[in-house]
């Protein structure tokens, strides 16, 4: 079945390229070829333009070194290859995303159709744009492992590509999941979801208070929260203080956020009446106080007692719980399935790995110091993304 | 609670800046408590500020509940028996609606404040009524939405009322005809909505070239101007087209919200929006919340001495607005006058899950 073309839009390849991947071997995992292409665009990018943080970002992570960096964290790659062809569902809102997307797939060994968010971002432009020129130039042999394209909803143009490939990765949220699973897959294809999760920070007051790079440390958690709205699966949503200074720490911590926010973040003032509103449903339902600070680009929400469905209350935009710990334990009843990543300062990593191996919680994929997360790795929410995009051929 | 009688007695504009803080001082200091003491939800968001009601000074410290909150929570000061009726804000389909709960004692006082306030814009005498819109949205009597309540209570102003649109909001001619015909020497009153005016009377006028007149008439709409300057129709324009197309000159625009139904803010013929004794506007900054200056854009706060079996009686609107002024507006009426710019926009919010499309409405 050919799906309505007025809906979708070719970027990079077109309806020729796609029928040839139907063909086309997989490519060993990290293959050579993979990795002059992305080491290409990062070359490329770099040269291209400095002035977005999240394509820097890209460019720097797909370096050759970098790229054979996780390489080497595999033992054993022989006789592993792509499984066939990946379809990514890319989010809609996280401009850089399908460019990490692609490039798992790519490494992993497959040919990739990356559905791309629908709005306008001059980022998908300059990485689209990049590609299509190495594609046209030096990597003509990549043609037959990377088509982009946009389309809004239509089942119909879903059904199809679901029904060719041989691996489906959806980034969320639940919504477009949900939607997704309408669309069949072959039989022996399977599927990668990123389904909707919260992230949450722990930080070590006496540590912090220490620290001679609070800016730096304010600048990190910026990055954690608000670059993304707070509204990223990784952006943690609520803070648990440990350690004995509390009170001290917290006030000098809030006070380097504002300064970072007045400079950087452009809140519109609906998000702050929509910020008041999601407080007074919480407090409606839970034993909360709001910790005051006469500005609304914050709003601190200190919890009396912990519960698990407290997540059932967050929100974005500068929206956080706080609560005071006395040891790690505590955190678990937020370490529910939903749960991804805990952000971390002033801890030992080796705690974590205690608390882990002691308490098995459902959720937390990701463990990772305050500044990173949103660092993509190829082992993101409990995947290893090149394993499961490739398949191992034994011989005995 | 609030002696209703003796409030109602008074002239709605007649308080000046000091008389009407001392009032709205001890009334909503009142219904604070009253709220406090009998809606636990209310309860417990009070305490969560560490506010306390008794200690109510002065108005403007009363904390306000958004609008949006009355579509997440079901908020009620009465027990659900007494509950006489639920109102509901007009969403599009697939979206959360308000839910107001009144109980007679509201749903009573709302009618007589909203006589008291438009009575003194179109004088207290009942006269035929012309409402644009279709009969069809006051069906449902005990589930009201927006429109069928500001239907319902403006009704209390007309005799003779007709609707000028059908079932199918198809503009029905031949009922408008015979209405003027029956009513050729007498004033009347239309009533609607800014958007239905706009695309169900005046569109379908301008293609029928019917010679309608409508020059003895008054226009009291209202509901918002969001649609229109998606249509890019500015005020000015809607009053020319209309008084070009039916000779209608007296056209008053009123804001008010099925939040606080009855405590609605009148179009004064100078354009400006009047706050009666009832109710009051604050603008706030949206970087701290707190209140503006004269003159300065803020978001909306509204105030209503009504709201008795829901804590509505401080309410955060979306909308933004303009305080113009205090006790001096040219036309006589006290208290403060105001303009509505519109609704806050929508934020873009990035992040990875489709919050988007789910939390803006």
């Amino acid at each position: 079945m050919q799906p309505n073309s007025d809906n979708l839009q070719y970027i990079v390849g077109n309806d020729q390229i796609v029928e040839q991947m139907l063909k086309v071997a997989p490519l060993p995992v990290f293959s050579e070829q993979s990795i002059s292409f992305l080491n290409e665009i990062s070359k490329l990018l770099m040269k291209e333009t400095n002035k977005f943080s999240d394509v820097t970002t890209f460019a720097f992570w797909c370096r050759k070194s970098a790229l054979l960096q996780q390489k080497n964290k595999y033992n054993d790659l022989s006789l592993r290859f792509g499984k066939g062809i990946a379809f990514h569902s890319t989010p809609s809102n996280v401009p850089v995303n399908f460019a990490f997307s692609l490039a798992a797939g790519l490494l992993a060994g497959n040919a990739n159709i990356v559905r791309l968010p629908l709005k306008n971002f001059i980022q998908v432009d300059i990485i689209c744009g990049v590609i299509n020129k190495l594609l046209k130039s030096s990597y003509k042999n990549m043609r037959p492992y990377v088509c982009m394209l946009k389309y809004s909803s239509s089942k119909e143009i879903s059904d199809r590509f679901s029904s060719i490939c041989d691996s489906r990765i959806i980034w969320g949220g639940d919504k477009t999941i949900e939607g997704l699973r309408q669309s069949p897959l072959k039989i022996k294809a399977d599927e990668i979801i990123f389904a909707d999760r919260y992230s949450i920070a722990v930080i070590e007051t006496d540590k912090y208070l220490q620290a001679k790079d609070k800016t730096k440390i304010a600048f990190d958690f910026y990055n954690d929260t608000y670059f993304s709205d707070q509204n990223a699966c990784t952006s943690p949503r609520i803070i648990f203080w440990i350690g004995k200074e509390k009170e001290r720490a917290k006030k000098e911590f809030w006070e380097q956020m504002h300064r970072q926010i007045k400079e950087k973040y452009i809140m519109q003032p609906v998000q702050a009446v929509l910020k008041l509103s999601a407080y007074y449903r919480a407090a409606s339902e839970f034993d909360v106080k709001l910790i005051k600070n006469n500005n609304t680009s914050v709003m601190r929400v200190g919890v009396k007692k912990i519960a698990g469905n407290i997540m059932d209350f967050k929100y974005h935009s500068g929206f956080f719980f706080e609560y005071d710990i006395n040891s790690l334990k505590e955190i678990l009843p937020m370490c529910l399935e939903r749960c991804q990543t805990i952000v971390y300062y002033g801890i030992d990593k080796s705690k974590f790995a205690e608390f882990l191996n002691k308490y098995r919680p459902r959720g937390v994929d990701r463990i990772v110091p305050l500044g990173k997360s949103l660092d993509f790795s190829l082992i993101w929410d409990g995947y290893d993304l090149i394993s499961s995009l490739s398949r191992k051929i034994t011989i005995c | 609670m609030i002696k209703f009688n003796t409030v109602l007695e008074k002239h709605p504009f007649c308080m000046l800046k000091q008389e009407k803080t001392l009032f709205l001082n001890e009334t909503l200091k009142q219904l604070t408590l009253f709220h406090y003491k009998n809606c636990d939800k209310y309860k417990k968001i009070l305490d969560s500020l560490d506010f306390n009601p008794n200690a109510i000074d002065n108005y403007y410290n009363i904390p306000f509940l958004p609008v949006s909150l009355f579509k997440e929570l079901d908020l009620l000061s009465v027990n659900r028996n007494d509950v006489f009726k639920i109102m509901t804000s007009s969403g599009t389909t697939g979206q959360a609606v308000s839910k107001i709960y009144l109980d007679k004692t509201t749903a009573v006082n709302q009618q007589k404040i909203l006589v008291k306030i438009v009575s003194d814009f179109i004088g207290s005498s009942r006269i035929p009524m012309l409402i644009i819109d279709s009969p069809s949205v006051i069906k449902d009597r005990a589930n009201f939405s927006a429109r069928g309540a500001g239907i319902l209570g403006f009704s209390i102003f007309g005799t003779d009322i007709t609707y000028a649109l059908d079932d199918n909001m198809k503009i029905n001619i031949s009922a408008i005809e015979n209405f003027l015909e029956k009513h050729k020497t007498k004033q009347i009153l239309l009533f609607g909505f800014t958007f239905m005016i706009w695309q169900h009377f005046y569109k379908e006028l301008k293609k029928l070239n019917n010679k309608i007149d409508f020059s003895r008439s008054m226009l009291i709409h209202g509901g918002g101007w969001k649609k229109l300057i998606n249509e890019s129709v500015s005020r000015k324009e809607f009053k020319k087209a209309l008084k070009d197309i039916c000779g209608l000159t007296k056209v008053y625009d009123y804001y008010g919200m099925v939040e606080q139904t009855g405590c609605v803010y009148m179009e004064c013929e100078y354009e400006h929006l009047h706050s009666s004794i009832f109710s009051d506007v604050i603008t706030r900054r949206y970087n701290d919340f707190s209140s503006c200056n004269i003159g300065e854009k803020g978001i909306v706060q509204v105030v209503s001495i009504l709201p008795q079996s829901y804590p509505g009686h401080s309410l955060l609107t979306e909308d933004e607005g303009i305080i113009l002024g205090e006790d001096d507006c040219p036309c006589g009426r006290k208290g403060k006058y105001f303009q509505i710019l519109g609704r806050l926009g929508n934020a873009e919010i990035r992040g990875c899950s489709d919050t988007y499309a789910a939390k803006f409405r």
